[in-house]
């Protein structure tokens, strides 16, 4: 896992967050980082933009689809397969 | 107090170029939905919607008057003329005076919008057409469908997302029974089915990319669809002395405000404006046969909506059919309330219960009888209709039969 994917990362969510990069641990939920939908939908944006990915997201159900925000972790291990797809 | 009745309506939307064909669609449970076309779809994901498909202005309007008219207008002004020839009424005189036009929006002339940025911006053009405010203005459809009908008393339009409908018939209902009008055209008209108006939408991430599936355990999300609805307002005794063939009274009208998030909807707020629409119309829980649902197919909506229904019939739902047209038209935002109106109408008048067409699963935090998939003949004699904005704005209307 490439470390400037995962500190890039964490940078949007602890600002979303309004949280220090230093509080947010890899095995917290999106519930554990306080953030509401709006707060995910916004933070998924940043992500899209930073990395020039498209995230398949759609708030209604957010586990359809196989992008899995069940952590910080998993969110950063699943941008980081986006990001290396993309430069395939 | 002074009574108010309809005594006009019309429409063009994905399901019909007037009335008839619309309640005749809704009848038969037929989707309005399909792929969109316009410039740019091919860059968006979610690429479907009630389109209406194979509209040519030229068959309603000269080629002067198209100048003036963004689609949302045109759509106002088609609907305008339907309701009004079905009325009866001509406005002169004094009538004249004292009527007026009260129409929702929520995106006004989008497509004008979309059409100059693109022109300014992508095309690089340093001009545009002499007419892009007139046409854009969200007053236009309102405008129009005065200057058309020699309608010379209160008339504005009102914009409050997906309710701005409903709180427009309310005002006009307002005007009628308190004595500042006699006669009101009032509905609302959207055509926000253009690149930038889907792509602002897609940005949120509440819309589906497979179909509008209110009240269904596999529902992902809203569809947008375009058109209006538009009716004749008249006072009770006015439209007796004439003789006028009356489609239904309204006898209820109610709003809140949720005073909390800007897009998660509140049973809080749904039940207040749904209990005082009851209480405005003295109407009680088991006097209601049909509830037109807000209906978003949103994971949201739905599941608030289903509360606040409970909470204020207290188990006189389960003998309501509750549906969601939008399944079948679509997602009107700001027109939606007027196009919704139609299927009160034809529950009080003709007993057609229109259904919630792509229903495939039990939700049960969505437990009504959402009247799935296929249309019901039941005569009903009290109906509302749901509107909840995005901002927290509500807006009920009751309806009865006469």
């Amino acid at each position: 896992m490439s470390v400037s994917v995962k500190d890039k990362v964490l940078i949007i969510i602890a600002e979303q967050a309004m949280l220090e990069t230093s509080e947010i641990k890899l095995n917290m939920s999106v519930e554990d980082l306080g953030l509401d939908s709006l707060g995910l939908v916004e933070a998924i944006f940043s992500i899209e933009e930073t990395f020039s990915v498209n995230v398949p997201f759609n708030a209604n159900d957010p586990t359809a689809s196989d992008f899995d925000i069940s952590s910080v972790g998993a969110i950063i291990k699943a941008i980081d397969k986006l990001v290396m797809e993309k430069s395939n | 107090m002074v009574r108010v009745v309809i005594t006009g309506q019309g429409t063009i939307n994905a399901l019909g170029s007037d009335v008839a064909s619309t309640v005749d669609a809704m009848e038969r449970g037929q989707s309005g939905i399909s792929l969109m076309d316009f410039p740019n779809v091919d860059r968006l994901n979610v690429k479907i919607g009630g389109q209406i498909k194979d509209f040519d202005p030229k068959v309603y309007f000269d080629r002067q008057k198209i100048t003036f008219y963004d689609r949302f207008t045109q759509f106002a002004l088609i609907a305008a003329k339907e309701a009004i020839l079905q009325s009866g009424l001509v406005f002169e005189g004094e009538l004249s005076q004292y009527s007026g036009v009260i129409f929702g929006t929520a995106g006004g002339g989008l497509q004008t919008q979309d059409e100059n940025y693109r022109a300014v911006y992508e095309e690089g053009k340093n001009r545009v057409h002499p007419f892009v405010v007139p046409r854009l203005m969200n007053n236009a459809a309102v405008s129009h469908v005065s200057m058309s009908n020699n309608l010379k008393g209160p008339s504005f339009t009102v914009s409050t997302a997906c309710a701005s409908s409903n709180h427009a018939m309310g005002q006009a209902f307002h005007l009628i029974r308190s004595g500042a009008a006699k006669v009101m055209i009032a509905g609302g008209s959207e055509s926000m089915l253009c690149f930038g108006g889907i792509k602002a939408w897609e940005g949120l991430r509440v819309m589906s990319q497979d179909g509008c599936r209110p009240f269904c355990a596999t529902r992902n999300g809203m569809v947008q669809g375009e058109g209006a609805a538009v009716f004749v307002f008249e006072e009770f005794e006015h439209a007796r002395a004439r003789g006028a063939n009356i489609l239904a009274e309204i006898s209820g009208f109610a709003m809140s405000s949720d005073a909390g998030d800007i897009v998660m909807p509140s049973v809080g707020g749904a039940r207040r404006a749904i209990l005082a629409a009851l209480n405005d119309a003295k109407l009680n829980p088991e006097d209601i046969g049909y509830i037109n649902a807000h209906g978003t197919g949103t994971a949201a909506n739905d599941k608030t909506e289903t509360a606040a229904i409970k909470e204020v019939f207290k188990n006189y739902e389960k003998n309501i059919m509750v549906s969601s047209t939008k399944s079948m038209h679509g997602h009107l935002i700001g027109g939606t309330g007027a196009v919704e109106l139609l299927a009160c109408i034809a529950a009080l008048k003709d007993g057609i219960i229109a259904p919630t067409i792509g229903y495939q699963k039990h939700d049960p935090n969505c437990d009504l009888d959402i009247v799935p998939n296929q249309a019901r003949q039941k005569k009903v004699n009290a109906v509302i209709s749901n509107a909840f904005a995005f901002g927290g704005l509500n807006a009920v209307i009751a309806l009865e039969s006469i």
